[in-house]
């Protein structure tokens, strides 16, 4: 077993793998339910305490200003969050660990942000906001809050089956120039060290996060994204359907762990 | 007061118009320039910092002092610096007896693996320091192409 | 107002006793020192400074340079006096201020 991994070295679990592997890879059985960990176990203990304490996490700062983004009125004419859900303590109660879920608008699953979006655009006739924005981020963020406490229990049912397919094919492919697949080190190389960080698992259990390497509040499109970027491979588009397969398969995987959003990771 | 924090942000300017990084040279210099001739002795402050930080991004820092912070024997200020950023200063805290404890916690950056060091101006002038050492990697996997 | 935190803890406290007051504000801290895509130094923009009244009366100071981290959290200790607000308010670059308070009950 690789015990420690820089990222010169991920080319040699590359064609360690790739002798010993077939084309699509990787081990396929899983991390036992028993072993599931989401990455708050695995972090140091100062930035566990840092997502522990509300008066400690950056990311209730993103909180701070999603509050208001609920019951302002984004124009005149136009109702706010609140006046169709009421108070998101209870409404939004359990709603973001249930995503992604399947938009019967859209016709196939849409996350959390594209959710809000949707309402942004049809319901209260606003432009929808960017990616990453502000506030967007600040009002995932605060109704990803309701949630915190509550098991990840997404629809796993007939309709949803060809997109967790997708999704899991997505993860066990391998892509870019290190040729590795997601599950290569979140499935089979988990708790090891990449440099001086330790690999996850890859829950999606505190998303919106305030991620101490981008000293910021992100999407896990994001993360993604950046992940992709990182065995050098071209990322999905943040809007691209295979993005939300993945992000569908990842919350299956997850199931029953518990949300914490608002999260911290490094 | 105002006068040494001007001129700490003279020196501060100074060295940052440097290309090279701060050294250890460069604390005992910042270091100096707050205590200007008292003696600086080592002891009473006690710098709590993980010895392997997760993201040097965001580095929790705790500073202690032992004092008994009353009216006639408080700390002042705690000065912090580092050895290996761009440039030495990091914060100053003031604080006075209503502290009822010299304890401040903050989040600081560092650039590279050091150590950081703090100083305590206390309220009969004399000045204390401690220091602490941080191993600091790159993250894994970076985003930046 | 930009955004900013500030609580009290505990936040119910009898006379003499110490409590810690914990602050937070949406900041991102640029150093001047990172560069963009070009090569070109992204501008200098910090908090320089923070204080915090107790019922109007300073209890706690503090100035910033850039090695602070960005959202800076800064944490410190004060003696419960009486009943009050703690204020808190922070200056800097460009124009920046913002305020956070918190309510301590003392008895």
């Amino acid at each position: 077993m690789i015990r420690f991994a820089g990222v010169a070295c991920l080319a040699r679990i590359a064609t360690a793998a790739a002798l010993a592997a077939t084309a699509l890879a990787a081990s396929g059985a899983g991390i036992a339910p028993a072993d599931r960990r989401s990455g708050y176990a695995m972090m140091a203990p100062e930035t566990r305490r840092m997502q522990d304490d509300d008066a400690e996490n950056p990311g209730m700062l993103w909180v701070l200003d999603g509050r208001p983004l609920w019951t302002a009125r984004p124009a005149p004419d136009a109702a706010s969050c609140a006046e169709c859900h009421g108070d998101a303590e209870t409404s939004m109660k359990g709603v973001a660990a249930r995503y992604p879920a399947f938009d019967d608008g859209a016709g196939h699953p849409v996350d959390l942000a594209q959710r809000i979006n949707r309402c942004r655009v049809l319901r209260q006739r606003q432009a929808p906001w960017a990616g990453e924005s502000r506030e967007l981020l600040a009002l995932e963020a605060y109704v990803a809050l309701q949630s915190r406490g509550v098991p990840i229990a997404i629809d796993a049912g007939p309709r949803m089956q060809p997109y967790l397919r997708d999704g899991r094919a997505e993860f066990e492919r391998r892509r870019g120039q290190l040729n590795l697949a997601c599950s290569q080190c979140h499935e089979d190389r988990w708790g090891l060290h990449l440099g001086g960080s330790v690999i996850p698992q890859a829950h999606p259990t505190a998303y919106p996060i305030y991620r101490l390497e981008w000293q910021s509040v992100g999407s896990l499109r994001r993360r993604l994204r950046g992940c992709m970027i990182a065995v050098r491979s071209e990322p999905y588009d943040a809007e691209a359907p295979q993005m939300i397969d993945l992000e569908l398969y990842l919350a299956w995987r997850a199931r029953g762990m518990t949300f914490e959003a608002p999260g911290v990771r490094p | 007061m105002r006068r040494r924090t001007l001129l700490a942000a003279g020196v501060a300017a100074a060295l940052a118009r440097r290309d090279a990084d701060a050294t250890p040279a460069d604390v005992r210099q910042a270091v100096a320039l707050i205590a200007g001739s008292a003696t600086v002795r080592d002891g009473r402050v006690h710098v709590e910092i993980a010895p392997l930080v997760e993201n040097g991004n965001s580095v929790p820092l705790a500073v202690r002092v032992d004092s008994p912070m009353t009216a006639d024997d408080h700390v002042k200020a705690i000065h912090v610096f580092v050895e290996r950023n761009p440039q030495p200063f990091v914060a100053t805290f003031r604080i006075g007896p209503r502290a009822g404890r010299a304890a401040v916690s903050t989040r600081i950056r560092l650039a590279d693996s050091q150590s950081v060091v703090a100083l305590c101006e206390a309220s009969d002038g004399s000045f204390w320091q401690g220091s602490a050492s941080a191993i600091v990697t790159l993250a894994a996997c970076s985003e930046e192409i | 107002m930009p955004g900013a935190l500030a609580h009290v803890v505990p936040p119910k406290a009898r006379r003499g006793e110490i409590v810690e007051v914990k602050t937070l504000a949406s900041h991102v801290m640029e150093t001047g020192y990172r560069r963009d895509i070009n090569g070109i130094a992204i501008p200098r923009d910090l908090v320089r400074a923070m204080r915090c009244t107790y019922n109007g009366e300073e209890v706690f100071s503090a100035e910033f340079h850039p090695a602070m981290a960005a959202n800076p959290y800064v944490a410190f200790t004060t003696v419960a006096t009486e009943s009050g607000t703690l204020d808190v308010e922070w200056t800097g670059d460009n124009g920046y201020r913002a305020t956070a308070s918190a309510r301590l009950e003392v008895e």
